[in-house]
């Protein structure tokens, strides 16, 4: 019983980190399916969306203003905006002069954006890491009080429930809207959709701003679960979230959801059964397994190569 | 159109004090447990609306600006030069070159320690990036994990060191080869894989090495690194002030000079300078070999290069593992030139760094990777009152060499035949 316990605790403690990492994988996965680049910047997105949150969060605080979904709201919009505007300016700057170069070129391009932004958040707030206020507290409790219990804490609800809105609004947005459906007539062929009238650059700045939006939801709940953040918070878990977009098969968005929630899962379990430090040796290892078995990923659809 | 770019301008200035604003306005501050919110000083709030107004400003002549800029006589004023014979290019660059050894040899003697010290970093760099550049810039396969086989030169030495007193000429060709062996068994599975996932697995792999010698504390001693690791001998000579293995006698000694600390620290220059004249000249032999030509086919056009019956497991093998080899070689000078390693040493900045310098040199062209791991090396040391701003320039850096001049300071130029033409 108490070993059902304590791998069902393992399994909650996977799916929050992993719903949080299919949020930030989202942004590597729209833009690479549709401009074929790994946006390597997008972990610094992520980044600097937690710290506008905690900044607002913060100044809310100094204000009086103590109602707890009004703060939630206001940090996470705020936060949105940022980044957003952050991932729609690392676009323009560093992306679209390159765009159908040599594809090294973009790829270097967004390495340097990525040290670039890293530094400057390095500079403006400090190296050292800073306390995120817990601002959802307590939580249910199963098992009985003598010996191992699973808790669910309201934190990993909030991240839970949280994903879920966002990826059925994302989900809506790309099926039904008009935007969503340029979108992916863009990923499928950028060249002939710009022969049908579509604004081809529009479309490639909406998906770097959808990204970033939703980097800044993950920024803002995983600051929170975490409990600190720092200027280099964002290298890791956007690798992880670039993991686990290729784990789904890059370029689908039901893909980097499972691919999110496989990663979180099997990170938790090596951290619960073997050594926490072994969590990341774990996470690049199935990626390269995953790769040599099934390069396009479990939901991607396999490429052609034309001649 | 006024109206429209109005609007634009309006708009990426609005953009750039959202992204500015908050981040450089507003410090979070830690007062005991709790964060404060403090405001920043006029000097940086006045900066942003500065900048916020350039853009604005830029943002609305673009075009105009933009146009002013093409009409201006080109401040390369080689630029629309033709090209050099190629005989006459190879004579000066032959000469270019050996003036350039003499001078090397002759330099340390005349300057400081510090000097020649870094000159050693430089030359480690240069290895490295030349080691790189075989598998980016000539195979074209990119590599993000190249930091790894730097570790796995450099810990090899170390750890064999540490456990058997192996010294430091025995463990170059090993630690050399191990490194080489690791991208081997690397490059084995990975290397069908198309270009951005081989990125991403050989990212992963730096990472997981790193990790693996940070927590096999019983083997690597962990985040406390590994100390202790000697200089290496000439013909079984020491250059410190006392002799510290057996059988060895010290230089200063033999030599009937007055000890200096600086002669240690010429001798690993001038070791690293024969070794990096070393990889430069092999690695200058393989691309005039026939697999050297191979990598370049294969990085022009996969398929035809196939369908002439080149394996191309076979030559993206080779380039993996001559490219990992020098930079386990480089790595057992670095372990020996530091004294000390540890895990920090090899992070994944590190990978970018070199990445930058081969880029920044221009792919392919070894002179210009020689180049640019001098400048990438140099400035930042020269430029040390603006120390904090490094990094935040190198990226910025990175990604304007990028917009603008992409095949680096010196691209490569192939060796060609010139047909005459008929009249």
């Amino acid at each position: 019983m108490q070993d059902v316990l304590y791998f069902l605790q393992q399994l909650i403690n996977g799916l929050t980190i992993g719903s949080a990492y299919a949020l930030i994988a989202i942004g590597y996965t729209m833009v690479y399916g549709i401009i074929g680049m790994i946006n390597f910047a997008h972990g610094e997105i992520y980044m600097i969306g937690a710290y506008t949150a905690l900044i607002t969060i913060t100044g809310l605080a100094s204000l009086g203003v103590a109602w707890l979904p009004l703060v939630l709201l206001v940090a996470l919009i705020c936060a949105m905006l940022v980044s957003s505007s952050m991932g729609w300016a690392v676009e323009r700057v560093a992306y679209r002069p390159v765009r159908g170069r040599h594809r090294l070129i973009p790829l270097i391009s967004a390495i340097g954006m990525s040290i670039f932004l890293q530094n400057y958040v390095h500079l403006a707030q400090g190296s050292r890491n800073i306390g995120f206020p817990a601002l959802i507290e307590g939580g249910f409790q199963f098992g009985a009080a003598d010996s191992f219990q699973t808790s669910i804490s309201y934190m990993q609800i909030t991240i839970f429930i949280t994903t879920l809105i966002c990826m059925t609004v994302l989900s809506l947005f790309i099926s039904r809207s008009r935007i969503g459906r340029a979108c992916r007539a863009v990923s499928q062929d950028l060249g002939m959709a710009n022969l049908l009238g579509i604004d081809t650059n529009r479309i490639i700045s909406a998906t770097f701003v959808i990204g970033a939006a939703l980097a800044a939801v993950a920024g803002l709940l995983l600051g929170m679960y975490y409990g600190s953040i720092d200027p280099l918070f964002g290298f890791i878990a956007g690798l992880k979230a670039f993991t686990a977009a290729v784990l789904g098969g890059i370029g689908s968005i039901p893909g980097a959801m499972l691919g999110g929630l496989i990663l979180g899962v099997s990170e938790s379990m090596t951290s619960g059964y073997l050594s926490g430090e072994y969590k990341d040796v774990v996470s690049f290892g199935l990626l390269i397994l995953i790769l040599l078995f099934k390069p396009t990923g479990l939901l991607g659809k396999p490429e052609v190569e034309k001649i | 159109m006024a109206t429209h770019s109005l609007k634009h301008a309006l708009f990426c200035a609005v953009v750039t004090l959202i992204i500015a604003y908050p981040i450089l306005g507003l410090d979070l501050e830690a007062r005991g447990t709790s964060v404060v919110l403090a405001g920043a000083d006029t000097a940086t709030v006045v900066s942003v609306l500065a900048a916020a107004l350039v853009v604005f400003v830029f943002q609305l002549f673009r075009h105009r600006i933009l146009g002013s800029l093409g009409t201006m006589p080109s401040l390369n004023p080689f630029a629309n030069r033709e090209p050099m014979p190629q005989d006459k290019r190879q004579r000066l660059e032959t000469i270019a070159l050996v003036v350039l050894v003499v001078a090397a040899l002759i330099w340390p003697f005349f300057v400081s320690r510090g000097a020649v010290d870094l000159a050693t970093l430089v030359l480690i760099y240069i290895m490295l990036a030349l080691g790189l550049n075989v598998v980016v810039g000539l195979a074209g396969l990119l590599d993000l994990g190249y930091v790894a086989f730097y570790a796995v030169g450099a810990y090899t030495f170390a750890l064999l060191h540490q456990y058997f007193g192996v010294s430091f000429w025995v463990a170059l060709p090993v630690g050399a080869g191990l490194a080489a062996t690791f991208g081997l068994l690397l490059g084995f599975p990975v290397l069908r894989l198309r270009g951005d996932y081989l990125a991403i697995v050989t990212l992963g792999f730096g990472e997981i090495i790193r990790i693996l010698l940070n927590n096999m504390t019983w083997l690597t001693g962990g985040p406390n690194g590994i100390g202790g690791i000697p200089d290496p001998t000439v013909f079984g000579m020491e250059f410190g002030r006392r002799v510290k293995e057996e059988g060895n006698v010290s230089f200063h000694e033999i030599f009937d000079v007055a000890y200096s600390g600086s002669h240690k620290i010429i001798v690993l220059y001038l070791i690293a300078l024969v070794l990096a004249l070393f990889t430069a000249l092999v690695i200058r032999r393989f691309t005039k070999m026939p697999v050297g030509r191979s990598w370049e086919a294969l990085r022009e056009d996969e398929i035809a290069a196939r369908s002439l019956g080149l394996s191309r497991t076979a030559v993206k093998l080779s380039a993996f593992t001559i490219g990992a080899f020098f930079a386990g070689f480089a790595g057992t000078v670095f372990a020996s030139k530091q004294g000390f390693i540890s895990p920090e040493s090899f992070v994944f900045l590190e990978s970018a760094i070199i990445l930058a310098i081969v880029v920044l040199g221009g792919m392919g062209s070894q002179l210009g990777v020689i180049l640019a791991a001098v400048a990438v090396i140099i400035l930042p040391e020269l430029a040390r009152e603006f120390s904090e701003y490094r990094m935040l320039i190198f990226g910025a850096a990175m990604v304007l060499m990028m917009v603008w001049r992409p095949q680096g300071l010196l691209p490569m130029r192939r060796i060609h035949i010139e047909i005459n033409k008929q009249e």
